[in-house]
């Protein structure tokens, strides 16, 4: 058996692929977080916490009403963004004339408040939730066991990813959102609803944070928690990838999770402080990340 | 004696003079009702608030006065608490001495981290300082010295100058007051003087200033430097108040407490971060037995001052009574 | 309240005879007040939270100190994991609300912090909750006892006896902190006594969220046992991600060094079957702790008690009956006191407390049901062995308590 730096070949596949799978959930969070800064330039700190109810949409319609799983991917991101869409006309649409600092501190504040919520309600040990018949089991690929919905995972990841990029940099529709964010006045007077289309795009990211919480409830337990620290290293994915760019959140994500497999194999220990090296490095070099245009 | 024509006090002579009053009647309140403050209510909690109300007032001086956010502010509290704890502890330095050098290790930590944040503005600050912040976290979490979750237990408080025994709960509130007093003249020294003049200008417009020919590098780092070692200062007698050197200050929902104390008290402000800080301990404290309910609560006054009150209790107090507080 | 003071002294001297050299008969200010501390609203607010408070107050009413002519007061506080709320709320308990003991206060930074301002005030401080076993170790004293678990019998019962029943080979899936290490550290021992081997391990960073690279290795090194030095979310999702990638069906068995009722009953008997780990505590023992069960969880919403919960009652019942006999609610002579009396309640049997503090009880290895096996909710293990109470715990000389005079 082929050994590279001390770990079995194959062992290391097996680490890079799930490297990947774990990246892709990267890449799908930090999708939305960065479609919200990079249109609209608010820092949406409540991403973690409308990720998590994603999750618990998912349960609850699930152990309320019966519906599964697949049903649950369409639904809950539409629940969630419409709740996204009344913090935007009621809360945020109020703070574009002020600095950015305003719209960080009140998504922040708003995740206190729903992760207090949903605390309160379900306690913290989380909520079990099966993987969909569908997804269940895995191939064994020789050098690892891959489990199905792992796969589908990534499969789903990147379409989504794909999809939403296309949309916004390819699309009549993308292009109009992106002017509208850069020069508002001028695209309105063209007779465009510039703010239902900033509304929207505040909906549209936060439906992707929700969906990537549905996608989440059956690999992870579906707890309030669950979206407290990640909602930091998605953060750090968001910067490095160039706060106004979704190609570079989406390859940032991907990559870092291949990163952060990595480490987990030659040094776990260190795999939760290497995103943020990666971080404070990439801002000292190149201050508006990877992919973003400095400003 | 001759008769001179004495010179017109200008318009903003005046209003510094009147602003001096009110901060000296303000700054006056506030050290009474801290000295009357442990016959009412216990020391203990007081001190807390003391330490917290510090902090946040260095805090303020960079958001405040500098204009610069940073979201990593806990790794100067809790840093500086590991170091003077360890030293208090394990090497026996007497309070005054452990304390010394866990704002001396704060300050280190500034001028490092400084030096690296400054270089960008705005959020991008931001997310540096959070990113050393969480670096200091996980090494906090792995080091030896720290006990890692369990923290650095059982700091003796010591004899001050090796006298003066600090484990009466009043005379160590003396010794904290004092702290408190200094730290926060020193931060109202340094905003009203010329250096805190140039910070209000390349706060106000960093360009004009530039043109003007200030190296506001230089200006932004030394803001930055003596918020993070005044930090320091809190988080090293915090150790000593509470004997115990924890995780809690170096995790970032501290770094986000601090501006939840800043914001309400109001941003800016002299004596905003010191009402804030007093309020969300407060709160705290006797909101305790609701558990969870805390963190929305906190949530709901972030919410609201972002929205309505953005002046914070100080501020909005300050302009009702026109006067800057 | 001075009247019954008075009224209270002299019952108790004139029941005590003149003359006595007894202790001053003097309850403080005449009420015996008891402190509940632990995490009510976060990562262990279902192990252990209100549902203490509810043990607690049963155990007093079950005292039946009211007839006893014996005021006694609950009250509860959430430290929220964090030694600096947990060391001003004991603080202001032992100064100012004049508290007499602290019980329960799970998370062991903050039961460290408490151990220590106890000591100092001289008061007392009963841990159900909490897992470090340097509360009768290192950091024993004269105030403190420990109940229900501590990390080294989790360990030893675990290890031990998973090797017994065949799994001796070893790999282990660490949380880099204090606690994992020191799990990892004292059931490593006591597999390699048991004649096992440790044949690998990795550390995850604390808290995790995903485990699945770190699962992948334990599933390529082959060990017949994987060994989960974690606890709370980082134990449920290791787990969880477990089942996912078929770890249980392919043969290798999970063994928990930290897990509790509530925490099989949030991951559901799908994914948790098989898991083997050791508890002090199963409602479903016998006859009185059925019984005891089922009233506690009339009281708590419908959810079946914790190990953690059960030891509050039971701590708290032998705190009032050393009251009762000692007349006095000073701190270090109760803890005596408490030592000086063998134990006795319906949930945990006939036990001891010994001289560093530790209380000594019969510890079992439970395993997982498979759904198909469980009869209804909470009815979720199967008892594999019994650990005799003089065997579960480590042996007092081991643990360097000061208290214990080296032989």
């Amino acid at each position: 058996m082929t050994e590279i730096f001390g770990i079995p070949t194959q062992a290391l596949f097996g680490q890079l692929l799930i490297g990947l799978i774990n990246g892709s959930f990267y890449a799908l969070l930090s999708l939305g977080l960065a479609v919200i800064f990079g249109l609209l330039n608010i820092i949406n700190f409540s991403h973690g916490a409308q990720y998590m109810m994603g999750a618990f949409v998912a349960y609850l319609l699930l152990n309320k009403l019966g519906v599964g799983y697949w049903w649950a991917l369409l639904i809950a991101p539409i629940v969630v963004g419409a709740t996204g869409v009344l913090i935007e006309r009621l809360l945020l649409s109020k703070l574009y004339k002020l600095d950015h600092l305003y719209g960080l501190l009140l998504t922040f504040g708003l995740a206190l408040i729903i992760q207090g919520l949903f605390r309160n309600e379900y306690g913290s040990s989380g909520q079990p939730y099966q993987i969909p018949a569908q997804l269940q089991g895995g191939q064994n690929l020789g050098f690892m066991f891959l489990p199905n919905y792992r796969a589908w995972i990534i499969v789903a990841s990147a379409v989504v990813c794909l999809g939403t990029w296309y949309v916004i940099e390819r699309t009549k529709l993308g292009s109009y959102l992106r002017a509208a964010t850069e020069n508002p006045q001028l695209v309105q007077a063209f007779g465009i609803n510039v703010p239902r289309m900033i509304t929207l795009t505040y909906g549209f990211g936060v439906a992707l944070a929700a969906l990537a919480g549905v996608m989440a409830a059956p690999v992870y337990q579906v707890s309030p928690q669950m979206g407290a620290d990640l909602i930091i290293v998605v953060f750090a994915v968001v910067v490095i990838g160039g706060m106004g760019s979704i190609l570079g959140s989406i390859v940032t994500g991907f990559g870092l999770g291949l990163i952060e497999g990595l480490t987990k194999v030659f040094y776990p220990e260190a795999s939760s402080t290497v995103i943020f090296i990666i971080m404070a490095i990439v801002l000292l070099v190149r201050p508006a990340g990877l992919f973003g245009a400095q400003k | 004696m001759t008769d001179r024509a004495s010179p017109v006090p200008s318009a903003a002579a005046l209003k510094r003079a009147a602003e001096l009053r009110v901060h000296r009647t303000a700054f006056i309140v506030m050290t009474v009702i801290l000295v009357v403050a442990p016959t009412v209510v216990y020391p203990v909690f007081m001190m807390k608030v003391m330490c917290f109300a510090l902090f946040a007032c260095a805090f303020n001086l960079l958001i405040g006065f500098g204009g610069l956010l940073s979201f990593g502010h806990a790794m100067f509290l809790g840093s500086a608490g590991y170091a003077s704890a360890h030293a208090a502890k394990v090497w026996g330095l007497t309070p005054e001495l452990a304390i010394l050098f866990g704002t001396g290790c704060a300050a280190l930590l500034s001028l490092g981290a400084g030096l690296l944040a400054i270089r960008r503005q705005g959020i991008y600050f931001a997310m540096i300082t959070l990113a050393l912040a969480q670096m200091v976290f996980f090494f906090s979490l792995q080091a030896k010295f720290t006990g890692g979750e369990d923290g650095i237990q059982g700091v003796p408080r010591g004899k001050l100058f090796g006298v003066i025994a600090l484990d009466n709960q009043l005379v160590m509130y003396a010794f904290v007051l004092v702290i408190f007093l200094a730290g926060f003249g020193l931060i109202y020294r340094a905003v009203h003087s010329p250096f805190g003049q140039v910070l209000k200008a390349i706060r106000e417009n960093e360009s004009r200033a530039i043109s003007l020919g200030y190296d506001t590098d230089r200006y932004k780092l030394l803001a930055f430097v003596l918020s993070g070692t005044l930090a320091g200062l809190a988080g090293a007698t915090k150790a000593l108040v509470f004997q115990l050197a924890s995780l809690t200050d170096v995790h970032w929902s501290m770094s986000g407490e601090v501006v939840l104390m800043t914001l309400l008290g109001g941003m800016g402000t002299v004596f905003g971060p010191v009402v804030g800080a007093a309020v969300i301990i407060t709160m705290q404290n006797y909101l305790a037995q609701l558990g969870a309910w805390v963190t929305v609560v906190q949530g709901v006054i972030f919410v609201v001052c972002v929205m309505a009150f953005r002046r914070g209790l100080i501020g909005e107090l300050g302009h009702w009574l026109r006067k800057p507080l | 309240m001075k009247l019954k003071r008075n009224l209270l002294s002299t019952l108790v001297a004139a029941a005590c005879g003149l003359g006595a050299a007894a202790a001053q008969a003097q309850i403080s200010d005449g009420v015996i007040k008891i402190g509940v501390m632990n995490d009510m609203s976060g990562l262990y607010a279902d192990i252990a939270g209100p549902g203490s408070l509810t043990a607690a107050k049963m155990a007093v009413e079950d005292f039946g100190a009211a007839a006893k002519g014996m005021k006694v007061e609950v009250v509860g506080a959430d430290h929220q994991n964090k030694p600096d709320v947990g060391s001003t709320i004991a603080r202001t308990w032992y100064d100012v609300d004049k508290v007499d003991a602290i019980f329960d206060v799970p998370t062991s930074s903050v039961a460290l912090a408490v151990n220590q301002i106890t000591k100092d005030k001289g008061k007392a401080f009963i841990s159900s909750g909490a897992a470090t076993s340097d509360l009768t170790g290192k950091a024993c004293s004269p105030n403190t006892i420990h109940w229900t678990y501590d990390t080294w019998m989790l360990a030893n019962g675990t290890g031990s006896a998973i090797v017994k029943t065949g799994g001796d080979s070893w790999f282990f899936l660490t949380a880099d902190y204090a606690f994992g290490h020191a799990l990892e550290r004292d059931t490593t021992a006591a597999v390699q006594k048991a004649g096992g081997k440790v044949i690998g391990g990795v550390r995850h960073p604390f808290p995790g969220q995903d485990f699945s690279s770190f699962l992948l290795q334990a599933q390529s090194s082959k060990a017949k046992v994987i060994g989960l030095a974690n606890a709370g979310g980082d134990t449920i999702n290791s787990i969880k991600q477990a089942s996912e990638f078929g770890i249980v069906k392919g043969g290798q068995s999970l063994a928990g060094m930290l897990v509790f009722i509530t925490d099989v009953h949030a991951l559901g008997l799908n994914t948790a079957q098989g898991l083997v780990f050791t508890e002090t505590f199963y409602w479903d023992l016998n006859d009185q702790t059925r019984a005891w069960s089922k009233r506690f969880a009339a009281a708590n919403g419908g959810k079946y008690p914790s190990m953690v919960q059960a030891g509050v009652y039971s701590s708290v019942l032998h705190y009032l009956k050393a009251v009762e006999a000692a007349k006095t609610d000073d701190g270090s002579k109760i803890i005596a006191q408490m030592k000086a009396m063998p134990t006795d309640d319906p949930l945990f049997g006939k036990g001891s407390i010994r001289a560093d503090g530790r209380k000594i009880h019969p510890a079992y290895l439970v395993e997982v049901k498979k759904p198909a096996e469980s009869k209804g909710p909470y009815d979720y293990y199967k008892i594999r062995a019994t650990i005799p109470a003089d065997q579960a715990f480590r042996p007092i000389d081991q643990g360097d308590c000061p208290l214990v005079a080296k032989k």
